[in-house]
């Protein structure tokens, strides 16, 4: 009788309120943006489009890139206020991890290197092309998620933590 | 500035870039209460130890496909830029499935993500400016090497 419950309780020990209301939440600023300008926005390409100000490399002075980083660093400013603002409404805004710099610094690189490879990241390819239907997202994102949950399981078999 | 000139059209709406910050704000209060914004709850969910990260994708690709879908049916071009609403569908290709790898192992390990770790950011996070270093700076590699490679192709090719 129980024992479905104590399954609920074991695989979302924090319930799903928070996250399905943050999924819709992020799902509604992405709307948001769309609705009036037709643009599909994804987080990783303002990684390159803010390149374009620094380096005089071709690769980052292509057009796509120079005529959307004004309006990327807006929408990436955008992202750090609102969660600025939320976390300083609940009177929690400082907290910070415990992952250790060496794994933010080193997985950062693979992150840059790997969604600007792979033309997007869990925003552009898993919310906009997951939502599009895109066989090309749907692709990224299975491999994406599968690597991550093994490296995931084996750093944690591996004794690192945090 | 050799960019300056290339600032497109639509930009020149004065709406354009208030909308874009007030969605972007939006984005990231999503962030922030799906808890995405702490890499500990990210690594939980890639260890099986709390799932519920499923819906934070899961919700947000529902709402954002309904919408693209709606939207690109309706035939209809959007009010601030007179671009046609469409869906995102990138072309496939080798460098599709690689970088799906590296960027997963960068996200296993670490348990940032980009738009993730521009709310970190916000949430008063500052360690995860390790991150965000790394992300440039990784991007910045991938760039110059895809660049010396594509030089060095177009020098044997002219040879």
């Amino acid at each position: 009788m129980n024992e479905p419950v104590l399954l609920v309780d074991a695989l979302f020990p924090r319930g799903i309120t928070q996250y399905l209301l943050g999924g819709i939440l992020i799902g509604l600023g992405t709307v948001i943006i769309y609705l009036g300008t037709g643009i599909h926005a994804g987080a990783s390409t303002f990684l390159e489009s803010t390149l374009s100000y620094a380096s005089k490399l071709k690769r980052f002075q292509r057009p796509r890139f120079v005529s959307s980083r004004d309006w990327r660093v807006v929408f990436t400013l955008g992202i750090v206020a609102g969660a600025a603002g939320y976390s300083i409404a609940l009177g929690d805004f400082g907290w910070t991890t415990e992952v250790q710099p060496w794994r933010l610094f080193v997985g950062g690189i693979l992150i840059g290197i790997g969604t600007r490879l792979g033309k997007g990241c869990t925003s552009g390819h898993g919310v906009c092309g997951v939502g599009s239907g895109s066989r090309t997202s749907i692709l990224n994102v299975g491999i994406f998620m599968l690597v991550a949950i093994g490296v995931a399981q084996l750093v944690m078999a591996a004794g690192v933590t945090p | 500035m050799s960019g300056a000139g290339v600032v497109a059209d639509h930009e020149s709406h004065p709406l354009f870039l208030p909308l874009v910050f007030i969605g972007g704000a939006v984005f990231g209060v999503g962030l922030a209460v799906s808890q995405m914004a702490r890499p500990e709850i990210v690594l939980e969910f890639l260890q099986f130890r709390d799932l519920g990260l499923a819906f934070v994708m899961g919700g947000a690709s529902v709402v954002v496909g309904v919408t693209f879908w709606a939207l690109t049916l309706s035939g209809r071009s959007a009010p601030l830029t007179g671009k046609r609403f469409g869906r995102r569908l990138k072309s496939m290709d080798r460098d599709v499935i690689v970088g799906g790898g590296v960027f997963g192992v960068g996200w296993g390990l670490s348990g940032i993500c980009p738009g993730a770790a521009y709310a970190s950011l916000g949430i008063g996070n500052v360690v995860i400016l390790y991150g965000v270093a790394g992300m440039f700076l990784g991007a910045y590699l991938q760039g110059y090497l895809r660049e010396s490679r594509v030089e060095s192709g177009a020098a044997a090719t002219a040879d």
